[in-house]
Order: structure tokens, then sequence, then C-alpha cells
């Protein structure tokens, strides 16, 4: 249905533009660029920054664009020698008390703020500091807040309030005082921070950023001593193409594998190896839910974002996870025991490395219950306590991988295509759509099925799991068995589900749910921006990527096979719940 | 040049009527409508400064369908040198309750709140028991309504009306993206009518001897009578009623100790007058045919020749870069910026051009700030600097 149309004035001229809109968005449409800067689409008009501000004829100040509708009639200038000197002189507000060491900071190149002085033309900062220089936030195991580099435009605890529904931070204090803050002060390391770092995507300068761990990986890649392996998400391969100067979205796997090599890495594995694995292990424990009328609907456990906010918040509900871990634990857990066998070496010479498009991953693998592997060989070769060691030992965002490929001079779009190593490099179809919301369900589905049935899946691809819809649900036919399934992605729609849950209302069997906008394509440690037309086109890759795929069933992937034939045995036997299976923390809100 | 009009005293909010309950029943008894019309016939304009006509307000708020409505009345008197709201509620508390419960018959409301400021604290008991006594009327007559006291926390910004919205919701006190106008999305979403305290204490008279009696009072587009909260160097402090329409030539004959340099009209966010534009300024709202107009919520500083303008500014500006609520660049940033620059130009670490960038700087905030308080920073600054740069920088 056609939009109805308004007559608006710009700069003198008219123009028809769909009505219902904001100044800044009409102009936009036909073509007229306002500048902006607090404002982010469908998250953020906090309107605080005064730079998108307009002339409107008959209005007594300046109007912020971004806020201010356009209706019939209205006459709008979009500069002139006030709107120039009012945007200009509130960017040097703001670049007061901002740090101009751009050339030594995270977003040297990406940032909003640079790039707005720059389109402003600005030539010297006439203000100087007014507050003193605030204090590091490094309490969280994921991410960093440098207050100081901060511009208070909202995005942050807008994203977490609205998208997440977590309100980990918010405005304290006023004038001068004004920050983002978290509960009493605290750090976000220890408040009800699910570590998602949707903040860090949003943030326009530097002031929340992942925890940059890619020092102490390149150490250790130097080091003779050490074997260090790679796994990567499948996330990844749709996202650091972007971030290393290739088209949105683009498909890279390839790429990306001769590119780790080229860093150094002994080994360069894929998680989606792993997210087979998560199948064969999450499929079975759904199916002896069912059969032994288990706690219902099981929902999935990949995320760690999702699995600290149910601990945080609805800490009742933990026992309808699923008590598998995540791929990226199953792989660091294989890695250090079944790989180390292969290899026969000590598994303390073994460094996993994972790239995720994540930062929720970083505090993930340092979780106490994550050392599987050394308890595996504790006994074996007799190891003291002071020796252990995580499964998994490092996590690098998608834009730290980015950084590291630029540092060590990956000349990125120009590399040959390689493939992954044997034997944690084989994956399925199935494990790659693991990185799009609804992917987990339609991998799952894809093996419960024909497990259950013993036939056949006629039509792999399940459409009605697809898209960006917040909650998606279906119904399956299993041999005559219906089950309802429910999809979310956010944790504002992982919450809907779980009220449900709590009210004893939910009619669903299985429920998976992604932290992120869009599953983990749109992940807290992916490449900024991050949009919702960069998440499709990450999306349609992932998908393009599963249907180049000759094998896009989790339970026939040769490799998985082949590790429960010669180590694990059989789906939630006594090795898997060992190394495959976890279990969570009441954490409570305070 | 003097204009025609004297000063003129009037005595209607003070004076002891007792006769609260009959005003009261009465009103309720008048069609909504016919009270809204006598609300826009009296011309009376919003008394916190802002000087919107409070019938039209009633009348928008009234045209909004929904069950649930709110009246408040914003007891936040925190501008500086305003002191009246405080002598209404301890003195004539029974006009506001009984305007705010017409105000609830008009546009249909059952609730009403009073915001009152942090530090009125002593206020409450005394204003509890005048609720009480009141609701008891209420429900003797049959009317039902409830008034409740919400207490403030201390921020100026709570004043203005969104943010005290924000407050009473047990938010940050910040101000609302607007539209929507709190006519239509008030406090809790609600279509709310709020007004200053001495607002209400007018409708009270207005209703109770008609409009014409209101408007009689004052001068063109500034009808009726309004209370001034005078201090500083003066030999008679205090709060006084006055027609609207004076000029500051005769308040300060009248008020001023004979060696008046200037009058600070409508607080730390209002405009200083030098002695030289006394006779031309009215005090009333814009619109005024000779001379020029300024509005207020009724604060008038004086300062003879032994005040430093620049204290007086150094002053004003501490409380503004405190109380800004921190949302917005130009406010925030903005208020920091002119204090730490007019302080520069003092000790000579600035040249005085730089008291014209700071001049563009107010301009600027009186342009993109987000609310009132933000965009009348620049009315003290700009007014006290261009009058008195000279005290500025020696």
């Amino acid at each position: 249905m056609e939009k109805k149309k308004i007559n608006i004035i710009v700069d003198g001229k008219e123009y028809q533009v769909t009505e219902g809109k904001s100044i800044l968005e009409s102009c936009r449409e036909i073509g007229i660029k306002i500048p902006t800067l607090c404002y982010l689409k469908d998250i953020s008009q906090n309107a605080s920054c005064g730079i998108c501000v307009v002339e409107v004829k008959g209005a007594r100040t300046l109007v912020r664009s971004c806020i201010s509708k356009a209706t019939e009639g209205i006459n709008i200038t979009t500069h002139s020698a006030a709107i120039n000197i009012a945007r200009k002189t509130n960017l040097e507000l703001l670049l007061a008390n901002h740090p101009k060491d751009c050339l030594i900071c995270e977003r040297n190149g990406n940032c909003e703020l640079q790039d707005l002085s720059a389109l402003l033309g600005i030539k010297e900062t006439p203000f100087e500091r007014t507050k003193p220089v605030p204090k590091i936030d490094n309490s969280s195991l994921s991410l960093i807040r440098n207050p100081d580099k901060c511009i208070l435009c909202g995005r942050c605890i807008a994203v977490c309030a609205d998208v997440q529904t977590v309100y980990a931070i918010d405005f304290a204090g006023r004038g001068l005082k004004s920050k983002v803050s978290t509960y009493l002060d605290q750090g976000l390391g220890n408040v009800a921070c699910t570590n998602c770092g949707q903040c860090a995507l949003v943030c326009p300068t530097a002031a929340i950023i992942e925890r940059d761990e890619s020092k102490e990986i390149m150490a250790d890649i130097y080091d003779d001593n050490k074997i260090v392996i790679v796994q990567t998400a499948p996330a990844i391969r749709v996202g650091i193409g972007e971030a290393m100067g290739m088209g949105e979205g683009e498909l890279v796997t390839g790429k990306m594998v001769a590119a780790l090599r080229k860093l150094g890495f002994s080994k360069v594995f894929d998680t989606d190896f792993a997210a087979d694995l998560t199948i064969m292990e999450e499929g079975f424990e759904l199916i002896s839910r069912i059969k032994n009328k288990g706690t219902l609907p099981m929902i999935t456990s990949c995320s760690p974002g999702w699995i600290k906010f149910i601990e945080h918040f609805f800490p009742k509900s933990l026992s309808h996870l699923s008590t598998c871990k995540s791929p990226q634990q199953m792989f660091g857990a294989v890695a250090k025991t079944y790989y180390a066998e292969k290899l026969n070496v000590d598994p303390r010479k073994i460094v996993v490395v994972s790239i995720m498009p994540c930062t929720a991953k970083k505090f993930e693998c340092k979780r106490p219950e994550m050392k599987s592997a050394f308890h595996y060989w504790k006994e074996k070769l007799n190891l003291p306590e002071k020796d252990s060691f995580f499964d998994v030992d490092y996590v690098l965002t998608t834009r730290e991988l980015a950084r590291m490929f630029k540092v060590t001079g990956v000349d990125f779009s120009n590399l040959p295509e390689e493939d992954f190593d044997h034997p944690l490099g084989i994956s399925t179809g199935a494990g790659v759509i693991f990185g799009a919301t609804g992917g987990v369900m339609e991998a799952a589905v894809r093996t419960a099925y024909e497990v259950i049935t013993g036939k056949p899946l006629e039509k792999i691809e399940l459409n009605v799991l697809r898209g960006f819809e917040g909650i998606k649900e279906a119904e399956l036919d299993l041999n005559g068995t219906k089950l309802k399934v429910a999809v979310a992605h956010t944790l504002k729609n992982a919450r809907v589900l779980l009220e449900q849950i709590e009210e004893g209302t939910s009619p669903y069997a299985f429920i998976e749910v992604m932290t992120c906008p869009g599953g983990c394509l749109g992940g807290g440690g992916q490449p900024i921006p991050t949009t919702w037309a960069i998440r499709q086109k990450r999306s349609d890759s992932l998908y393009k990527e599963d249907r180049l795929k000759p094998i896009r069933k989790s339970h026939e992937n040769p490799a998985i096979k082949a590790i429960y034939d010669d180590f694990l045995k059989e789906p939630l036997g006594h090795v898997s719940h060992e190394l495959l299976h976890t279990d969570y923390i009441e954490r409570g809100i305070y | 040049m003097s204009t025609s009009y004297q000063l003129k005293r009037a005595d209607f909010i003070f004076k002891n009527e007792n006769d609260w309950e009959d005003v009261l029943r009465k009103s309720i008894s008048r069609p909504p409508n016919e009270l809204i019309n006598e609300l826009i016939s009296s011309e009376l304009k919003g008394r916190g400064g802002a000087g919107f006509p409070t019938g039209l307000k009633w009348k928008v708020t009234s045209e909004e369908v929904n069950d649930v409505k709110y009246v408040i009345c914003n007891a936040d008197e925190g501008e500086p040198g305003t002191f009246k709201d405080r002598e209404i509620l301890s003195r004539v508390p029974f006009k506001v309750l009984t305007a705010i419960a017409i105000c609830g018959h008009v546009i249909g409301a059952r609730t009403g709140y009073i915001y009152l400021r942090g530090e009125y604290f002593f206020l409450q008991n005394e204003l509890n028991k005048a609720i009480n006594e009141f609701e008891y009327y209420c429900k003797e007559i049959k009317f039902d309504f409830k008034i409740k006291i919400f207490m403030g926390s201390g921020a100026y910004i709570c004043g203005e009306e969104t943010a005290l919205f924000e407050s009473m919701e047990g938010k940050r006190g910040e101000p609302r993206n607007k539209p929507p106008y709190p006519s239509s999305f008030g406090y809790m979403g609600k279509p709310t009518v709020i007004n200053n305290v001495e607002t209400l204490a007018h409708t009270y008279t207005i209703f109770k001897y008609g409009s014409k009696r209101f408007y009689d009072l004052g001068v063109q587009y500034s009808r009726g009578s309004k209370l001034f909260s005078v201090s500083g160097d003066t030999p008679k402090p205090g709060i006084y009623e006055l027609e609207l329409g004076m000029s500051l030539a005769d308040f300060v004959e009248e008020f001023g100790d004979d060696d008046t340099k200037a009058v600070q009209v409508g607080g730390a966010s209002g405009f200083l007058v030098p002695r030289k534009r006394f006779a031309e300024t009215n005090i009333g709202f814009q619109g005024k045919l000779v001379g020029i107009s300024l509005p207020t919520g009724g604060s008038m500083m004086l300062f003879n020749s032994s005040r430093s303008m620049f204290n007086v500014l150094d002053n004003y500006l501490n409380f503004f870069a405190e109380e800004s609520c921190g949302q917005c660049t130009p406010c925030r940033v903005g208020c920091q910026q002119l204090l730490k620059g007019i302080k520069a130009v003092k000790r000579g670490e600035k040249n005085a051009q730089y008291l014209d960038k700071m001049l563009k700087l107010a301009e600027t905030m009186q342009f993109t700030a987000k609310c009132g308080l933000g965009q009348s920073v620049g009315n003290s600054f700009s007014s006290i600097v261009e009058n008195f740069r000279e005290e500025m920088i020696y």
C-alpha cells in the first residue's frame, strides 16, 4: 500500500515525502544530508547532542531534526550561517572534554566523532577541558569502559534498555558530573550485565570497547613451546571481510582461513564442527527430555549473553536451559583432550584461541566451570591444582582479529582461498547457520527429525525459522508427534518467552534464544557499523554457504561420527557428560 | 520615557476569604466549558514565568479522551530569588486546593498532585492537614477528588514540567522530547494539566469574582495581578501583589534604595536590566506595544553600586553548571564553559575578545538547548556581559 505523501519545503525547494517521518528521515529520503551524532536509527533518539539542528519557519529556536516530525507545508532550512555556527559550537563543546588522542585510539579511522569533526571542518578547539579525567572501568572480562571518551549520546543506554531489557547502564549525576554508570558505580563486571556488547557496537567513539587480548595471543604465537590453534565462529566468515575493506556481509571463508594461517596459528579449525557436535548432544538431550518427561520447553544454551541474562533475571528457570556447553566451549574441551591425544602432546602446551562475533564469549571462557579438559587430565597426568587451565584460553572478536591482520600486514582481499584443517575443521551446513537467528533450531530439526523418525528429511530448508522477526514459531510433525518450537533473538524477546514459562503458559517444547539482534551475525564483537541492512547481507551469505556445503546435516558429518566412534562413544554418554555439558549459577540482580 | 502606568497594588491572593467551600461547590456545579471560557476571557497566563494561556491549557486537556487524567500543582519553586509559592501554600492553601479540584472537574481528572520542592518539607504537615480537611469536605458534597503531595528531591530542573513528570515517575529528572505535550501525554503518559501554584491561586480569584475583575487589572497582553518576590538591595524586601505592566522605573522608585544600578528580572534565568533601561522596560508578557516587555516568574533582585556584577554572574553560572541536568550538550558543557570563560577573562588568562566568543556560545545555547533551563542561561549571561562588560574584565 502506498504511504501518504506530504509537501514540504527544504532550503527553498518543494518536495514530496512520506508522511509520518522525522525531519531528518524525510530529508534523507530526498537525498539531503543533515549531520547527526547521537541519533541512531531505530535505536536512539536522545536528541542530546544538538548537531542535527535545522531552522523551521515560525519556530522560536532551532529544531532538532531527529525528533521533530515533518508536517504538511513545513518550511525547513538545513544550512545557514546560524545553523553552521550552532552545530560547530556544540561539537566544539563536546570536543572540549574529549581526549584528542585519535592516533592511539582503538577507534581511529572508525569513529563518528572524528568523522563529524572532519565533516564540520573543525580546525581548532576553542574551549578548554572542564572535567577531571574519570577512571577507566575494566571490571568486566568482556568490555572496557573509558568514560573520558564518552560524549553522553545515550545510545548504549538505549540499546541496553530497549533492545536487551538489561538496564545495566544508565545516566547518573547531573551537570558536570553527568556520566554513564552502573548500579552504585560498581563497574560492568560487578552488575547484572550480560556482556552482549551491543553497547560497544553502537558507541560512536571508543568509550565502550571489547577487552583487547591480541597482544597476549601474538606472544603465544611467537612462543615455539606452544601450539596455538584457532577456531572461528560461523559469523566471522561473513563479518571479517567488511572489516578488511571488502563488501558488507561478503562470504570470505577461504581467505579468512588463509589469513589466520599467515598470522601464525598452527591449525585453523572451525567452530562449525563443534556446532555439529552441539546438535548431536542437544538433539539427544531434547529427545531424552521428551521421552522421560523432563523439563520442557528446553532452551538452547549457545549464546553466553543469554546464559548470563537468565542467570541474573530468571534464575528459577535455569532447569529449562540445555545442559550443553556452547560450541566454543565444546571445541575447547575437545581440542585439549581428544585432539591433544591425537597429537600426543601435553595439553598444557595447547593454546586455544576463539574468533567470535561476541564479547560475551570472553566472559564465558573464563567461567570457573570451563576447565573440563584440566579435570580430564588431572589424574591421568597427576597435575597439581595450580596448573589448572581453561578449555579456551582467549577469545578475540571480529574487530580485534581485523586489527591483528592489519598489524601483521595480511593482504586480506588478495589472499588465495584455503581450507580448514582436519579433523576439527570439518563441518556441515547445519553448523554454518548457527550464526543466524533460527539457525540452531533449523540445524537441530534436520538431525532430530531423522533420528526420531528414521526417515530422511525431504525439505531441509525451514524458511519459517529464517528472517529477522523478533519471535518466530513453528509446529513440527515428527512421526505424528507434534512439537511446537520458538526462536527468539534479542533479550527483550527472550524475556517474553521466559515470562510465558514462569506463568506456565508456554506452549513450546524447544526454544532457541540468541542474545544479539539477528543472531551471532549481529553480535557485539562484529564490525562497526552493524545495521539491519548489513545483518541481512551477512545472513544471506551464511545461508549461501549452507547451500554450498556437500553435507548439510550434523549427524552426517564424518568427523563427528569419528569422534563418537573413537572417543565420546555416544551422545549424552559419560565422556560427553564430563566434557560437553555444564551447569549454571543463580546470580540474581544485585 | 516613562509610561503612563503607575505602580498599582492589588490584594487578591493573600486576602483571607474563608469561602473556599462556596467557591468549590458553586464552581463544580458549573459546566466545564463555562469555566474554561471564564479563564480564557480573563486572559490569565501562566505565572511560573513562561506565560502560556491557562484557559487554553485546560481546554486542550479537557478535550483529550482518556479515563485517567491528572492535575498537578507545580510547587517546585526553585528559581533563585523566588519565594512566593511557599507563602501561598502556607497562608492560603485552600485556595490552591480548591483550584486544583476545580481543574479536575473541568478536565475530568480525579487525582491532583502537589509537587512540593524538596526544601519545603516544613510545609508538608500543615499542607497535609489542609488536604485532609479539604478531602473531608469533598466527600461531604460527594465530589470524588483526591489530592496528594509528592516531595521533590531538590533538583532545579524538576521544575520543568516534563522533568517533573519523570521525577514523579521515579526516573531521572530530565526534560522529555516535545511533542508530545503534557496536555496529551503528561504524568504516567496521561493527559495532564500542570500549573504553577500562583496560577492556580489566580483561577480561584477568577472563578469567585468572574473574569472581568481580573481582566480589568494590568495592561493589554498582560492582564491581572502578579506576585513579586522582591529581594536584594531594597529597604523593603518581601512579597507584593502588583498589577502587571508597570515600568521598571516605577518599580525601582518604590523599592529601590536610591542607588539601584540594575535589577535582575525573573531570577537567574531572567534578564538583568541596567539603570539606563529602567524607563523603557515594562514587566509583563511579550507583545506590549511600547518599550521592552519582560515576562517573569516574579523574582525581582535589586543591585546597588556596591555590587560586583562579575560576582553576580559568577554566582548564577555556578548555579546553572550545577543544576543543568546534563542531558544536552549545549547546556551541560555550555554552562561550564561560560563559567570557566568569565573567570579566565577576569584573571587575564584570556583576552577581552574571548567574551565575544562566550556571547556566541550563549546564543547557541539559546537556540539549541533542549529545554527552558539551557535556553535561558544566555538571558542573564548576555544581559550582564553586554551591559557590564568592563566589570567582567577589570
